[in-house]
C-alpha cells in the first residue's frame, strides 16, 4: 500500500513537472498563432486576449502580398534542392571511400575531415567571398550551391558509420564478378541508404531553408533573396506590423514543422547517431 | 576459389595481390577527390590565404597591402570595440553552454521517466529546436516586447514590471541566453540516448546495495552521460562563439554594444566598412580562441569523462 502511494506520488509529480515544462515550450508558438490572427488594434491589448476577437485570417494574405513572397519561395526551394542533392551525391561517394575502400593516407585524411568541422566559418568566409567575387558569383545562387557538391564532413562522417554496418557478403558476390566499384556502390549501397539519406536530406533541408549568413552575404539583388532574407526586410519595413509579421514567420517556419511531423523517426535517430558518435 | 588460389605460384598471387590493391587504391582515390577537391578550394586555401590576409590592409578595390602585423597590434592594444564584442561573446558562451548544458540534462532524466504519454512530451520539448532563423528571432522580438510583449503583460500580472528586454543595456544578453535556452531540446534528445544507453542492470544492483535516487544520479548517471556532455560542450562552445543572427536582426549589436558579438562585429568589418585585412585578423584571433577552448576541454576530458572499460586505470 505505502509502495503503491508512493508510485502514485512519483508519477504524479513527473505529469506535473512535463505539463508545466511543456506549457513553457509551446507558449510562444500559441502566442505566435494568436498574435498571427489578431487585427491591428488587438495587438496592444493589455492584458493581451489569448483568442482573436475578430479572427484576421486576412494577416496570412497580407503576409504573401508585402512582398514578392513567391519570388523568394521559389528562390529558397531552388537553393535547398541542389544543396541536397549535392550533399547526399557527394558525401555518399567519399563515405565510400571512407568506408569501403584502402588507399593509402585513409586514416590521416578522415582526421583531417573530422578536424574541419571544428573551424569556425567566420575564417573561411572572406577568402571565399573574395574568391566568388572573382568568378563573378556574387549575386548568383552558384555561391550557395556549389560548395555542396563537394561533401559535407558531418554527413560524411554519418554515412560512414552506416555503410561500415553493411556486411562485406553483401558485396562479395559482385567483386567476384569484377564489378565496378561505381556499380557496387550505386547498386548495392545506395538502395541500402534509405533511412540514413533521407536524414540527411532532412537536415540539408533544415539548414539551408533556414540559412541567413550566407544568403545575407551573397545576394543583395532584391530578385534573389530567399525568404530568410525577404522576412528580414520585411521586418525593416514593417517593424510594428507584429501581426502580418507572425503570419509570415509562420509560414516561413511551416515546411520545418510539417517535415518534422511527417518525419520525426529520422530526425530522432539523425540526432542521436551524429550525436553519440561524434 | 580458395582450392583455386592454393594452385596459383606465391609469386604470383602477391602480384595479383599488388594489382587489386593498386586498383582499390585508385578507386578509392577516386571516390574521395570531391571532398578533397573541396577541401582545398573552399577550405585549406581559404585558410591559408585569410591568414595572409590578416597581415594586409585591403578593401577589395585595390590589391591587399602588406602591413605586417598591424591589425593585430591595433585589434589587440587600441581596438576597444574589439574588446567588448569578446567580452559580450564570452559573456554568452558562459552562460549559455552551462545552463544549456544543465537544463539539456535535466530534461532528457524527464523524458527518461516510463510513464504513460511521455512520447508526446518529448515531441513538445524538442519542438521548439525544429525551427531556426529569422523567423525565430523575429518571434522572440515580440515575446520580449517591453510594453506589449507576452513576457512582461505575464509579469505585470503578478505586479512585476519587467525590464526592457532587448532594449535594455543590463538585460540583452541574458534575453538572448533565454532564447538559446528556448531550443534546448536538440541537446536533450542527444542526451537521451545517452541515457537510454546505460544499462538498467546497474541502478537495480546499486538499488540493492541501498543506493537512493541521489546517491544513483551522482554515481551512476552523471559519470555514465560524461561522453555525451563532453560532444554537447564542444558544439556548444563552437557554436556559441560564432552567434550571430540573433544579433544581427533583433538588435543590430544594440543597446550601446551590448550586444555586439564577435562575430556581428567581424561581419560589420568585412562587409560594411570593407576591412577585409582587418576582419581576417579577427577570423584568425577566433580561430585561435576556439583552439584553445577546445584543447583545455580535450585535456581535462580525461579527468572528467568515463569511458567504458578505462576505470581500473
Amino acid at each position: 500500500m505505502n509502495l503503491r502511494a508512493s508510485f502514485l506520488f512519483h508519477r504524479l509529480f513527473v505529469y506535473l513537472l512535463l505539463v508545466c515544462g511543456g506549457v513553457v515550450f509551446m507558449i510562444p508558438f500559441v502566442w505566435m498563432l494568436s498574435t498571427s490572427l489578431k487585427g491591428s488594434a488587438g495587438l496592444f491589448d493589455i492584458p493581451p486576449k489569448w483568442i482573436p476577437e475578430p479572427v484576421q485570417w486576412r494577416n496570412y494574405v497580407d503576409a504573401v502580398l508585402a512582398f514578392p513572397f513567391w519570388n523568394y519561395t521559389v528562390n529558397t526551394l531552388i537553393i535547398t534542392a541542389a544543396n541536397m542533392a549535392g550533399t547526399m551525391i557527394s558525401s555518399s561517394l567519399v563515405a565510400y571511400a571512407f568506408a569501403r575502400l584502402r588507399w593509402p593516407g585513409r586514416g590521416a585524411w578522415f582526421v583531417v575531415m573530422l578536424a574541419t568541422m571544428m573551424l569556425p566559418g567566420q575564417v573561411t568566409m572572406i577568402p571565399m567571398f573574395i574568391l566568388f567575387k572573382h568568378l563573378g558569383w556574387l549575386n548568383t545562387f552558384l555561391p550557395l550551391t556549389v560548395p555542396s557538391f563537394f561533401g559535407s564532413a558531418i554527413y560524411i562522417f554519418f554515412l560512414r558509420q552506416f555503410f561500415m554496418t553493411i556486411p562485406r557478403e553483401f558485396t562479395e558476390a559482385a567483386k567476384i564478378d569484377g564489378a565496378p566499384e561505381f556499380m557496387i556502390y550505386w547498386r548495392i549501397f545506395l538502395p541500402l541508404s534509405g533511412a540514413t539519406m533521407a536524414t540527411i536530406a532532412i537536415f540539408t533541408f533544415m539548414g539551408t531553408w533556414n540559412d541567413f549568413m550566407g544568403p545575407l552575404i551573397y545576394l543583395n539583388d532584391p530578385d534573389k533573396f530567399t525568404l530568410a532574407l525577404g522576412l528580414r526586410s520585411f521586418q525593416q519595413a514593417f517593424g510594428t506590423r507584429w501581426n502580418v509579421m507572425m503570419a509570415c514567420s509562420i509560414i516561413v517556419m511551416l515546411p520545418s514543422l510539417i517535415l518534422f511531423f511527417t518525419c520525426q523517426r529520422y530526425f530522432i535517430e539523425g540526432i542521436t547517431l551524429t550525436g553519440i558518435k561524434g | 576459389m580458395e582450392q583455386a588460389e592454393i594452385k596459383v605460384s606465391p609469386a604470383k598471387r602477391s602480384e595479383r595481390r599488388n594489382r587489386l590493391a593498386r586498383r582499390e587504391a585508385l578507386n578509392g582515390y577516386a571516390f574521395f577527390s570531391p571532398w578533397l577537391f573541396g577541401f582545398l578550394v573552399f577550405t585549406a586555401g581559404p585558410v591559408l590565404y585569410s591568414l595572409y590576409l590578416s597581415f594586409t590592409s585591403y578593401d577589395t578595390l585595390s590589391s591587399p597591402k602588406w602591413i605586417g602585423i598591424m591589425n593585430y597590434k591595433v585589434l589587440l592594444t587600441q581596438d576597444a570595440t574589439f574588446w567588448k564584442s569578446l567580452y559580450n561573446t564570452l559573456y554568452y558562451v558562459v552562460f549559455s553552454v552551462p545552463l544549456g548544458l544543465i537544463i539539456g540534462v535535466l530534461l532528457a532524466m524527464l523524458m527518461n521517466q516510463k510513464v504513460p504519454g511521455i512520447r508526446f512530451f518529448r515531441t513538445v520539448f524538442y519542438l521548439p529546436s525544429v525551427v531556426s532563423g529569422v523567423a525565430v528571432a523575429l518571434l522572440w522580438m515580440w515575446l520580449l516586447d517591453p510594453s506589449f510583449g507576452l513576457i512582461n503583460t505575464t509579469l505585470a500580472k503578478f505586479g512585476i514590471q519587467g525590464p526592457g528586454w532587448l532594449t535594455d543595456v543590463d538585460w540583452s544578453k541574458p534575453s538572448l541566453i533565454l532564447m538559446s535556452l528556448w531550443g534546448v531540446g536538440g541537446s536533450m534528445i542527444i542526451y537521451l540516448a545517452g541515457l537510454q544507453g546505460i544499462p538498467r542492470d546497474l541502478y537495480e544492483a546499486s538499488r540493492v546495495d541501498g543506493a537512493g535516487a541521489v546517491r544513483q544520479f551522482w554515481r551512476i548517471t552523471l559519470p555514465l552521460l560524461t561522453p555525451t556532455i563532453f560532444y554537447n560542450l564542444i558544439m556548444g562552445l563552437l557554436g556559441g562563439f560564432q552567434v550571430f543572427l540573433q544579433s544581427f536582426v533583433m538588435t543590430n549589436g544594440g543597446p550601446v554594444d551590448s550586444t555586439l558579438f564577435y562575430a556581428l562585429y567581424l561581419y560589420n568589418k568585412a562587409f560594411k566598412s570593407s576591412q577585409m585585412g582587418y576582419a581576417s585578423a579577427m577570423a584568425w584571433i577566433l580561430l585561435v580562441l576556439t583552439l584553445i577552448c577546445t584543447l583545455i576541454v580535450l585535456r581535462t576530458s580525461k579527468k572528467w569523462v568515463y569511458y567504458e572499460g578505462a576505470e581500473n586505470k
